[in-house]
């Protein structure tokens, strides 16, 4: 193995690739650092009340005994799944056709509108919250206060998020070209929109879907400032006195949410390739709206 | 005419749930208790602690960063060599999303598993090597602690955010560089280097703004005083005084604000100049 020695092969490492052993190094001690607190957090559900391991901690969670100790955490749980759902329902029904009236009837609107969607980035969601108390103070008493309302907040919260993995999708569909199609054969918007926009941005529109759910599940900041109970509300709240039950849940979380994300990053989009335009192309068009 | 009638519902839900809450949270600054105008509250932002408060956020965001687009950018650097649909690719990539935007509270416990009093590295360290990492006092539920749990999800993010900036990288360029006599050092001081500089700092940018605004994790693991900003909201929120402090919730968040605004004017201006390669 002497890589130094030979210099009549000049083509096996161009210098801008990094050498395969550095590659491989970075990787091992980075992701295996990163693997600590999760094996650490796995260790830690495994010990048993009088010393060594077991399942005991696992078992309590599911036992019926202990139903009362963990009704908040079921509550929030099922908080935090029911304003997933809704929060997606925003971004389809509201921010999708949004998104593609914007990329298609207002260009020249096309940037202002993506700064709009920079913005809940650059206001961080603590000082956002100091403004939404007293606006759900007002909402309480005109929709009351049941839990759903909170994902009107959440809706702006995934809206850069969502904005991003649906308008990349859209570029590269050639969404202009097939909606005069469609239009001039008279399709109707509605048909336009949910048989040639929702099939072409599919792939965008599931990750947005899933990165809404991931944040929205993963929700803190306004949600225990306005004293609701979601998932990681109360996942702190029986920390307090279980720590164990709140280690388990969110290993269990983190586990879960990484495999859903996983797993649709593994769906190879069918024909995707042959049906796109090449890339070339749509990036000269993109070139050609700008300028 | 009708067109425009189909951006109404989005523009009455940015108005209501995303230009009322910002006014009001930086109105509120501005008034007294009794509503009356006043700058009054903004007198906190020269309180000590509250200045101090400022000073550990702008350190802690500072820090985690630069540290972060290190090894954010290390990995991204040891990734690009990595097929772009091949499982490491997806399970670095997925790992990354739930780490950034998905962890918050979640990664406070996991290093209390971890280094907590009774975390497997501290008892670990402890019982075999003799190391006491809180030899010197418990500093997990301090400052020092969110260190580790916010690179945590620095890294990753970095990960999200530069790696596509590296993969635009083409390797005609390295070519170029060696068909002309260029060593891996030239390639990378006088080709890769400043191609990628503009991301790079934009991305350290956005780390900062990332950490600077992250208010779970810390809350979820300080429960005692309020030594970054964010925690100061809190106490100003959930204060038993009631309405005079959410008007210094207000002044802290106007402060955060500003903080933010340069942060972002920087990090757009830096986009801009990383965008001309990335054609």
């Amino acid at each position: 193995m002497s890589r130094g020695s030979k210099p009549a092969a000049p083509a096996a490492t161009v210098s801008g690739q990094p050498p395969t052993w550095l590659r491989r190094t970075i990787l091992i001690v980075l992701c295996g650092l990163f693997l600590v607190p999760l094996i650490a957090m796995f260790e830690f559900t495994l010990r048993q009340q009088g010393g060594g391991y077991g399942v005991e901690h696992w078992t309590a969670l599911v036992d019926p005994e202990n139903s009362r100790m963990y009704r908040n955490l079921v509550k929030g749980i099922g908080n935090s799944l029911l304003l997933a759902v809704i929060t997606v329902g925003i971004v389809w029904v509201l921010f999708l056709p949004t998104i593609v009236l914007v990329h298609l009837q207002f260009p020249r609107l096309a940037r202002a509108f993506e700064l709009l969607t920079v913005l809940p980035i650059a206001i961080p969601a603590i000082v956002l919250v100091v403004g939404l108390a007293p606006l759900y103070r007002i909402i309480v008493q005109v929709l009351g206060g049941d839990i759903w309302t909170l994902a009107l907040a959440y809706g702006i919260l995934v809206l850069p998020f969502a904005y991003r993995a649906i308008v990349s999708e859209l570029q590269g569909m050639g969404a202009k070209t097939l909606v005069e199609a469609a239009r001039s054969l008279g399709a109707s918007w509605f048909t336009v929109l949910w048989r040639v926009i929702v099939p072409g941005v599919r792939r965008g529109l599931t990750s947005a879907t899933l990165i809404t759910a991931a944040v929205v599940l993963g929700e803190f900041t306004v949600s225990s400032l306005l004293n609701r109970v979601t998932l990681q509300v109360a996942l702190v709240e029986v920390s307090k006195s279980d720590p164990y039950a709140a280690v388990i849940t969110s290993l269990l979380s983190l586990v879960i949410v990484f495999v859903l994300l996983f797993g649709f990053a593994s769906i190879r989009p069918r024909g995707q390739r042959v049906r796109r335009p090449p890339r070339p192309v749509q990036q000269k068009k993109e070139v050609g709206t700008h300028g | 005419m009708m067109k425009w009638l189909g951006l109404t519902p989005f523009a009455l839900y940015v108005l209501i749930f995303l230009a009322v809450p910002s006014v009001l949270a930086i109105g509120t600054g501005f008034f007294g208790a009794d509503g009356s105008f006043t700058f009054g509250n903004f007198a906190t932002l020269t309180d000590p602690i509250v200045l101090g408060s400022f000073w550990a956020s702008i350190w802690i965001s500072a820090l985690t960063a630069v540290v972060g687009a290190i090894l954010g950018g290390l990995l991204s650097f040891a990734l690009t060599g990595a097929k772009p649909g091949g499982a490491l690719r997806r399970a670095i990539d997925s790992a990354s999303s739930v780490l950034a935007q998905f962890g918050g509270v979640m990664l406070a416990f996991a290093f209390i598993a971890t280094i907590g009093i009774q975390g497997l590295v501290t008892v670990t360290l402890r019982d075999t090597f003799g190391i006491d990492i809180f030899a010197e006092g418990v500093w997990l539920y301090q400052l020092p602690g969110l260190i580790l749990p916010y690179l945590y999800f620095q890294v990753p993010l970095m990960v999200i955010v530069f790696l596509p900036a590296m993969e635009s990288l083409r390797r005609e360029w390295a070519e170029a560089s060696a068909t002309l006599g260029g060593g891996a050092f030239t390639y990378w001081s006088r080709i890769a280097g400043p191609i990628l500089a503009p991301s790079f700092l934009g991305a350290l940018l956005l780390l900062f703004a990332n950490a600077f605004s992250s208010y779970a994790t810390a809350a979820a693991l300080i429960s005692q005083g309020a030594q970054i900003v964010p925690l100061q909201i809190r106490s100003a929120l959930i204060a038993e005084t009631g309405a005079s402090r959410a008007n210094t919730a207000g002044a802290l968040a106007l402060g955060m604000l500003l903080v933010m605004l340069v942060v972002m004017i920087g990090y757009s201006a830096l986009q801009r100049r990383a965008a001309r390669w990335q054609r």
